[in-house]
Formats: structure tokens, sequence, C-alpha cells
């Protein structure tokens, strides 16, 4: 077959949300030749999705904030097993980002003396998401792209990447495909980023779209690199239940931060029965308490329904389970309550949470200003993937470099939200600057035309066999499978079977195959991402078998207890000579005097 | 459970096309996209469509439904009348690439012509003050999840194909959240009457009644731009003066 042409950069990004908008940026900044490729159309991806805000200690709400508390917020949440060093660059240049992104244009909501307002969200103690609204990621996501355009970043839309290319030990390029008319395009890279999201498909209940398959993770993974922390995956507290239609998109945490709260069919604010040791010195013991602090009483404590949302979830998954669950599953989600509180509720409620109240009255009939959601946990985020140096975000592949959700270290076992549209920005940012340094530093790699030929070969392939496995039935086992035996609540017995069963779904997978022609056909692009789907969902089924404790995101039905040791070591997941896939243990590298200083004061 | 029957629209993008019936089993609360992707994994899997966020934020699965411009994933079946077949077909305003997969690359081009953002300087603490009124104006343009369902519908780009000269409401609304932002210095006055065309629209309000975020295009963005444009080279006083001006 013909080669491809091949399109030459010094930088490569790869995905175009937050994180790798913000790297093509400032690559670009930085003077180098940068390609931008996204799945989807730019300005779609999953960044546009985000609701609640972006986590800075901007302190323009409470003046007792600042990185440290940032710092040590993340770090507690994350159930100190995350990558210090990022958490520390994250809580330190988060609100410069923040501002950079106003420079840019980004219109965030105002404090009464004109600054960028913050509002409240699980896990940070004071307020401090600066936001539009409920549609903060959209706000993001148009101000990086209209940023974006006008700094000659080239642009590839509807674009796919299928491998990565590696020329010796490093990464020189990527094959993939154009969407749209399914022509073949190989780019070469002096270094590639990768800013490609989640894995949210691997689970049927879930608030990601099609695109989250995996692909960076898994791509890095066949090129050597190592993952970290892929059991640790985090499951929103509350996704929309019913209709069956709607499951699982996302019912922003800024429901509980502007005063909602969570009751089981009981009535009873179950939230406040179970309050983790390490939080109750922090949050409120009773009602009042939590409605002053969600108006902002700085000498209130925070309502049990902003804990963590690894805690939030399994709590309602224990209402559910033992009979006081809302009619369709879920528990209800009540934020026409504070009509009892305030003069012009309704108006308040919709002017503070429009994309909410607009998702409800659309799509389930339910007025959220007069009557209660039914929410349930749904399958949001990763929090392990790529492991990355912390300064420059390069992995463990020299020339690859990993940014955003894709990228592993800064949430440890358990991300607070509104740390991730920060986490983009902060480190977006690195991972372009580094990207560019690196490719100043090295020429142009060579690729290797038997990779090339080899990877559209057998991207090729579903189309020349008999119809044997469709496709989205594989797919739609796979999240199946995986929501039943290796989610929220996991045990041992249950995820050597689903080990056993991707084994099965990946003889299946090589056996699917697709009807019509290769211009815009999702059967091929379903056909294309199984592969990473399955590569991820292993990792996340051997490293949660591997940990045999409960901690963050990872909750053990047979081991529901923190294990001091485990909590040291880190899981790393590598391609061994054979192809299998390896575990290994690796300590948590020891923390700076200051740093332990910094934690041991905010406790 | 009911059944319904989608007549969608299939071509490979060569021109030909014709639409095709699939019936498929309708359940409680699910909207046109549903129905969609349950034809492709049923019975249809190569047929294409875009979608993201299936929650009505990324502006991704705009068709038209029953001859209406709309989100597919916030159309609700339950609001359509399903004792006849629903039709579902691309954008009409620009080149079909398959089935119900259109080429909106214009709009992309066009956005690069628009003057981009460029603040006033920060004050001496680096940063900028803004009242909440002022940014409440904005916020309703910058609320746009770029469907362009309003370019769609607007008949300047639709029956006239005036790509060309007409940036449509889409780009309208972004010219009007940057010349209303408040740290924005830049004039784009001159471009919106010489470059984008702002002429063209005859205020039909076609572009507002289509928006499912429910900016009010027409009167809050377009008219303000228009009246802009209309001081800035109709003015008959200014008119007046430069000709006295230039007598002498």
């Amino acid at each position: 077959m013909a080669a491809p042409e091949e399109i030459d950069y010094d930088v490569l990004v790869i995905g175009a949300g937050g994180a790798g908008l913000r790297a093509a940026i400032e690559a670009s900044s930085e003077g180098v030749k940068v390609g931008l490729v996204c799945k989807s159309l730019l300005g779609k991806a999953h960044t546009v999705m985000a609701e609640g805000g972006i986590a800075a200690a901007l302190a323009n709400v409470d003046d007792r904030d600042n990185w440290r508390v940032h710092f040590a917020d993340t770090m507690r949440g994350g159930q100190y097993t995350n990558n210090w060093r990022m958490a520390e660059l994250h809580a330190k240049e988060a609100p410069e980002c923040v501002r950079e992104l106003e420079g840019w244009g980004a219109l965030f909501d105002r404090t009464a003396d004109g600054r960028i307002l913050q509002r409240n969200f699980g896990g940070h103690k004071y307020p401090r998401l600066a936001h539009v609204g409920d549609r903060t990621g959209l706000e993001m996501i148009r101000t990086l792209q209209d940023a974006g355009i006008h700094r000659g970043v080239a642009v590839h839309m509807e674009t796919a990447i299928v491998t990565l290319l590696k020329d010796g030990d490093r990464v020189v390029g990527a094959f993939g495909y154009e969407r749209e008319r399914g022509r073949f395009v190989l780019f070469g890279a002096k270094a590639v980023v990768l800013a490609t999201g989640g894995i949210g498909r691997a689970y049927s209940i879930t608030s990601n779209s099609w695109e989250y398959t995996g692909d960076g993770q898994a791509q890095a993974y066949d090129v050597g690199a190592e993952l970290i922390d892929m059991e640790y995956v985090q499951f929103h507290p509350t996704g929309m239940v019913w209709p069956p239609s709607v499951r699982g998109i996302l019912v922003t945490e800024g429901v509980r931060g502007e005063g909602g709260v969570l009751k089981n069919n009981q009535g009873r604010r179950f939230m406040f029965d179970e309050i983790p040791a390490n939080y109750k010195p922090q949050t409120a013991d009773n009602p009042e308490e939590g409605w002053r602090y969600t108006q902002g009483d700085k000498n209130a404590r925070r309502p049990p329904e902003l804990l963590t949302r690894d805690h939030v979830a399994r709590c309602i998954m224990r209402e559910v389970r033992e009979g006081r669950g809302s009619p369709h599953g879920g528990v209800f989600l009540d934020i026409a309550w504070i009509k009892e509180k305030l003069p012009n509720a309704a108006e308040h409620i919709k002017k503070k949470l429009p994309s909410m109240y607009h998702q409800f009255k659309q799509l389930a009939d339910i007025d959220i200003t007069a009557e209660p959601m039914e929410v349930g946990p749904t399958t949001h985020y990763m929090m392990g993937g790529v492991r990355v140096d912390g300064d420059t975000q390069m992995s463990t592949v020299p020339g690859l470099f990993a940014a955003g959700e894709v990228a592993a270290g800064l949430h440890g076992a358990n991300r607070l939200g509104g740390n991730s549209l920060s986490d983009l920005l902060v480190f977006g940012r690195r991972a372009g600057r580094y990207a560019a340094v690196f490719a100043r530093e090295h020429g142009t790699g060579k690729i290797n035309p038997t990779d090339v030929d080899a990877a559209a070969r057998h991207a090729l392939e579903p189309f020349d066999r008999p119809s044997a496995e469709n496709p989205y039935q594989v797919q739609h086992d796979l999240q199946k499978m995986m929501q039943d035996l290796v989610g929220i609540v996991r045990r041992q017995g249950e995820m050597e079977q689903a080990l056993a069963g991707l084994e099965a779904l990946k003889e299946r997978a090589v056996k699917v195959a697709v009807a019509g022609n290769r211009e815009y056909n999702p059967g091929w692009h379903t056909a294309l991402d199984l592969h990473n789907l399955l590569t991820v969902s292993e990792a996340i089924a051997r490293a949660a078998i591997d940990r045999k404790e409960s901690r963050g995101a990872h909750f053990r039905d047979d081991f529901p207890d923190k294990d001091p040791a485990a909590g040291k070591v880190l899981t790393v997941l590598k391609k061994a000579p054979d192809e299998s896939m390896q575990l290994r243990r690796d300590p948590i590298p020891e923390m700076p005097a200051e740093l332990k200083l910094i934690i041991e004061e905010m406790k | 459970m009911a059944q319904a029957t989608f007549r969608v629209w299939r071509t490979d993008g060569s021109g030909g096309g014709a639409f095709k019936d699939y019936a498929t089993e309708v359940t409680e609360g699910m909207v046109v996209l549903d129905a969609i992707h349950q034809i492709q994994a049923e019975s249809a899997p190569d047929l294409a469509v875009r979608w993201n966020c299936k929650a009505g934020k990324c502006g991704s699965c705009s068709a038209e439904v029953n001859g209406m411009p709309r989100l597919m994933c916030m159309t609700r079946l339950n609001d359509l009348p399903l004792d006849q077949p629903v039709t579902v077909e691309p954008m009409q305003a620009f080149p079909t690439i398959k089935d119900l997969v259109t080429d909106v690359s214009v709009n992309y081009e066009q956005k690069k012509r628009i003057k981009p953002f460029q603040p006033k300087k920060p004050e001496a603490d680096g940063t900028w003050r803004m009242s909440q009124a002022d940014v409440d104006r904005v916020q309703e343009f910058r609320k746009c999840i770029e469907c362009y369902l309003c370019q769609d519908v607007c008949h300047v780009l639709r029956d006239h194909h005036l790509h060309e000269e007409f940036v449509g409401p889409r780009f309208l609304v972004h010219a009007a959240a940057l010349e209303m932002h408040p740290l924005d210095t830049a004039d784009r006055t001159a471009d919106l009457k010489k470059v984008h065309g702002i002429g063209y629209c005859n205020i039909t309000k076609c572009c507002t009644k289509v928006c499912p975020e429910g900016i009010t295009i027409t009167d809050n963005a377009i008219i303000p731009l228009k009246e802009r444009v209309v001081d800035e080279f109709y003015d008959p006083v200014k008119k007046l003066i430069q000709l006295v001006v230039r007598k002498r």
C-alpha cells in the first residue's frame, strides 16, 4: 500500500482538551513548530463538560488561602500517595495559570470588588474554585481554543492516533487516520505530548463521551512507558440515574457547594452518619453549620456532602444497597430546599446552576428548583496513567510527554473536584515547554517504514475479516464486565474473574469485522479503540488485585481498611519483553522536610 | 415497548443519497441521539454521526429532526409524533461528508478572520477588576457551544451560500463577545462592515429561534453591532461635517 504523506512537527500534541491546547500554546510560544491532533472537532473535548471550576489559591474570597493550604488539601485528598512534587508545583502555579486565562479573554464570575469569584468544593478548605456558573469548562476550552488558533498551532481535527512510533528508545512520531475520509496520516515529531484524557468508556455507567477509550495510556504502554496508580478510578458520586438514556451524565459537585444536600428515601441526610476520622475536625456536625459554610461563613465547617468524592460515592452505594435508595437506584440530591433559607431561591439556583437546571428540565422533566434530583455514582476520572517526571512531564520513554488526565501522580488515590482543570493548565503548560526544549535539543528521528506498514495493515484488518464479531457488542460486553467486576466495590474473586474475562474479550476483539468503507465509519473507529480499552482495563484490574487495602477511590470489600505499608508504594505496570503486562511495586519517594512540615501544620 | 421508525439520510458524500427507514425500540426518556446509536449498534454499524457529551454542552450532534435544526441529544422522543417516521437529516447549510456528518470547516476558518482579544493593561497588582453586571452581558454570548445550528438556519448561508461574504450569526455573536468584553481594546467595526458582511443580516431572527443555549443572538448581539457600524459609517451629522470639511 502507498505510504501516507509524512507531516513533520517539532512538537506533536495529541489531544485538544485543556491540557493539549495549553501544551500546544506553550510549545508554540517557545518558537517551535507545533501540530495538534484531536479525535473530535476542535473545542468539543471533554474539558467542555467540566462544570464546577478551576481550583487555585487566589485567596480572593478567603484571604487565609495560599498554595500551602491547597497543597495540603490535595495531598490529604489523595491519601498522601500523590507525586508530592506535582502537588507542590500545581498549588504554586495554578493562580498564575488562571490569571493567564483571564488575560486571554476568559470571563469568570466576580466578587463584589470585581475580582475572580471562588466557590466551595469538596475537600478544599477554603472557597477556591474560579468559575463561570456551572460551565467553567466551556469557558476554559473556548478561551484556549481561540488563543491557540491565533498562535500558529496547526490543528488536525477528527484525527485519531493508532500507534506511537519509535526510533530506538525515543518516540519520534505517530501514525493515525483522519476520521472524515479514512485516510492514514503519519506525523514525524521530535517530541510528542499525550493529552488524550481518560478511560471512562471502559465502564457502562460513565460521564465520559465515546472518545475516552484510554488511547494515550495504552499507546504509551505499548511503546514501553510505565503506568502507575491504575487502580484509582474516580467514581463521581452524583451522576444522573434516570431516565436510562442519560444514566451517568454528570451532576456537578457545585450543586452541593451551593447548599444541595443528599437524602435517602426516608428523608435522612445520611452523610452525617459516617465522617472519616481525618476529616472530622473540619466537617460540620449539624445541618445549620453546614448551610452557613456554603453561604460563606468563615467560622463554619463544611457539610459532609462536601467530603471527598470517593467517600460520598461509597455512602451513596451503602444507602442503595441497604434499601434506602431512590426509586431508580440512586439517592436524592436536593437543592430546592434552600427556599426555606433564601428569598428568590428559584432564581438563585437558575443563576448559579443554569446548565444543571436545563439538563434536568430537558432530559428528565425535573425542575430542580422545586424537587430533588435522583443521583448515583458514575465513572468519571482516571487518577492513574502515564508515569511522568513532576517538573518536565516527560514519561519514562524519552521524547514522550503526558499532561492532564492521561498523566498520573498529581491526584494520588483520589482527585479533588476542581483540581483537574488546574492540572490541565499547570501541567499542560509545563509539558508544552519541556517538549519544546526536548525538540530543540534533539534532531529529527528516523521513522521505520516497516512499523508504519505494519500499523496500517493492522488498522485495516477489520475490513477483511468475515463478519464474526460486532465491535459495538465487544465494547458493550467489556463495559458491563468492568462495571460489575472492577467497579466501586471490589473483591478478589470478581477481579480474577474479570482478568479471565479480559482474555476472552481480547480473543473476540481480534475477530471483529466492520462493514462499509473507511469514510467516517464509526464501526471501524470502535473496532480500533478496542485494543486501548482492553489494555487499560487489564491495567486497572491487575493494579486493583494487587492493592490489598482500601485507599481513596480504590475500595476492597475484602480489605476494607488502609494498610500503612501499602500506602508507601506505587503500583507500576509495564509491558514485558514477552508482551505480557508486568506489575511491580515502587516505593513512593521520600517527601522533603519542608513539605512534610506543611502537611503536619495543616492536619 | 413501542417501536418507532426513523427516516435517516444516508449518503457517502459523493453527491447522491437517500432516506432509509430504520425501526427501533423506544424506551422512556430517550432522545433522538439514543435512537441513532441504537440503530448503529443494531443494524447500521457504519452510520456516521458526530456526538460527544450527550448533555447539550459540546454542540457536536447538530442535525435536522423533522426539518428543524436541533441537537439530537436534547431532542426528546416523547416531544415528537412517533406515529409517523421521524426524519433525521444532516445540516443543510454545509456540505455532507457522510450520512449525518457535515463539513463544518468553513466555521473554523471564519473565526480566524475575526480580530482576536486584545486586553487593556492590568492594574498595578497584575490583575483586572470587572463588575459582575459587565461580565453578565458578555457571558450570554460566551455560552455558545458552537453547534452551528444558527449558521445552518441562516438564509444568507443556507439558501444564498454567501459563506465567503458573511460570517453568519455564530461569528457575529463571537465578535459581540469580544467587542463588549470589559477588557478588550480592539476595534472590529470596520471589519464587521467590510469583511464580515454584517449588512447581509436582515434580522429575521431565525438564528435566535434555533439556538439551543437560548442566546438572544439578534437582539443582544447583532443589532448592537449593527448600531456600531451605523454610528461609524452612516451617521448623517458626521457625513455632513465630513462633506463641509472636504469642500474647504
